[in-house]
């Protein structure tokens, strides 16, 4: 798919960053939360994980081998997906659900329409759109974790949320000591890695910063702080605000259309949580604003030096 | 296509309809039937077959009457013509497949929008004799049939892990719900379309290398 030509907006500053760089840090970023999964739910999560990785790796392999295409399996980014989408499932699934999922994702989000930055959607989120619609009653069983001693199946804090904002603890939701998918519950782990990405430039800090904003802006009007506190920290907000919100395939290109897109995902996903029969909207949210995003481009496009204003 | 154009008989307006220009996959046509009701094999069929009957006699009337047909008040007719063979073949469905008209529900009344008979009256009946214009309503009928019944037997497959209600799948089988949804017509469809446009490059491009 090397094009003779790089097409890209201005500035023309070329360095040495490539696609595979960024995507090792990606990988990076999203170690400690792996980790803290695999602590928190057992050997279950590492072989999800591994599972969900092979099965997009090797899908995009077989598909780029299978078309003719150049392989570029080595730039990574099929083991982002792959982590992203074992993230989103939760530790009591069986193995076949990652492999429904990678495929998916890889196959038909990813190649079929085009490869990497051609994606109009997120895969992983994507996949996991779908597998939660299918499969209803597996996606949305959130096992216990180990340290959670005293109840069997452990319901969301979001559920809990709903309920009643005094019944959750904030030290749990910060460590992740509570029930969710697998990479969603810990969140010290998840904003050391959104940090790290932001520190090293990778991603924007506009987006996250204004879909956390949002959120809790919304839930600051609707509950108070202590609500708005604990609905930031619940549920799937930081993995998607920093890892998936964030793919540069489906982000505007503007600062403002970047700030539009974190903005108008933070509202739906309030709207979802707050009104909606699903517990959680955050990645439906960010589907929907993943969908907009050329809209938001067409709208917030940088005016050419010495351009006017045209009337009519 | 352009043989067709050059030499329509019978037969060539059949498979124009059936394959050339079939009103699923290429002319993308009725789309509302097509991801309204292809969850089951059995719905994809009858609605296939309904709709076949209503293309064929509207095509056959429509022909019959193209030059008595005033051109500024050419609509309206259609629309009668059209409107009596669904209201025919909905009474029919009533009366002796009741099970299957009530699960087929309102998409049998709306037949009459469809854009397929539309777009073959305006584009073929109004111009062709009443023979060919039957050719192309059986051939575009039978094209649509063909068309959504393998799209929803994909659908029931998954949807359900069956075909035409026959369990196929194993036991231990879970049946993938969003292909019982919307969204599962729309992606089963883009897909078999992706399928479609890839066969038809590669004998292109095999009839190119043979001449």
């Amino acid at each position: 798919m090397q094009a003779k030509w790089t097409i890209a907006p201005a500035p023309h500053v070329r360095d040495n960053v490539t696609s595979r760089r960024i995507m090792i840090d990606v990988c990076l970023a999203l170690a400690p939360a792996g980790i803290m999964s695999i602590v928190y739910f057992g050997a279950a999560a590492a072989g999800l994980i591994a599972i969900s990785v092979l099965t997009c790796v090797l899908t995009e392999y077989l598909y780029q081998r299978l078309t003719g295409a150049k392989v570029t399996v080595g730039d990574w980014s099929a083991v982002v997906t792959g982590l992203l989408l074992a993230y989103n499932i939760p530790a009591s699934a069986p193995w076949w659900i990652p492999v429904v999922g990678g495929v998916f994702a890889i196959l038909i989000v990813k190649q079929l329409f085009g490869g990497i930055g051609s994606n109009f959607m997120n895969p992983a989120l994507t996949a996991r759109a779908v597998l939660f619609i299918s499969w209803g009653s597996i996606m949305g069983a959130y096992p216990a974790t180990q340290l959670m001693a005293d109840t069997v199946s452990g319901a969301t804090p979001l559920a809990l949320l709903a309920e009643d904002a005094s019944q959750v603890n904030l030290v749990d939701l910060l460590i992740g000591n509570c029930g969710g998918v697998l990479g969603e519950t810990c969140k010290i782990a998840l904003i050391l890695g959104g940090v790290y990405l932001i520190v090293r430039g990778i991603i924007d800090w506009r987006v996250p910063a204004c879909f956390i904003g949002m959120v809790f802006v919304c839930y600051l009007f609707m509950g108070g702080f202590d609500l708005a506190l604990k609905e930031i920290l619940a549920g799937g907000l930081m993995l998607g605000a920093f890892f998936m919100a964030t793919d540069y395939a489906t982000t505007p290109t503007s600062v403002l259309g970047r700030c539009i897109m974190g903005a108008g995902c933070g509202l739906l996903c309030f709207v979802i949580r707050a009104f909606a029969n699903y517990p959680e909207g955050c990645s439906f949210a960010i589907l929907f604003m993943n969908v907009a995003t050329p809209l938001i481009d067409r709208f917030t496009m940088t005016k050419h030096f010495g351009e006017v204003k045209k009337h009519g | 296509m352009a043989e067709a154009r050059r030499n329509p008989g019978f037969g060539g307006v059949f498979m124009n309809g059936l394959i050339t220009e079939n009103p699923t996959f290429t002319l993308m046509l009725g789309m509302c039937p097509t991801l309204g009701v292809t969850t089951a094999a059995m719905n994809g069929v009858s609605m296939g077959l309904a709709t076949t009957f209503v293309l064929v006699f509207s095509n056959l009337f429509i022909s019959l009457l193209r030059n008595i047909i005033p051109d500024k008040v050419r609509i309206p007719a259609y629309i009668v013509i059209i409107a009596s063979f669904v209201t025919m073949i909905d009474l029919i469905m009533q009366a002796f497949l009741p099970d299957l008209r009530a699960v087929l529900g309102t998409y049998i009344q709306l037949i009459v929008v469809n854009c397929i008979i539309f777009a073959r009256a305006e584009s073929f009946a109004a111009k062709n004799p009443p023979l060919l214009s039957l050719a192309d309503g059986l051939g575009m009928g039978l094209g649509f049939t063909v068309s959504i019944t393998l799209l929803s037997c994909i659908r029931e497959l998954f949807g359900s892990g069956s075909i035409f209600g026959f369990s196929v799948m194993p036991e231990a089988y879970q049946p993938m719900a969003i292909m019982n949804m919307v969204p599962g017509g729309f992606i089963t469809l883009g897909l078999m379309m992706v399928l479609v446009n890839f066969i038809k490059k590669a004998l292109s491009a095999r009839k190119e290398a043979r001449a």
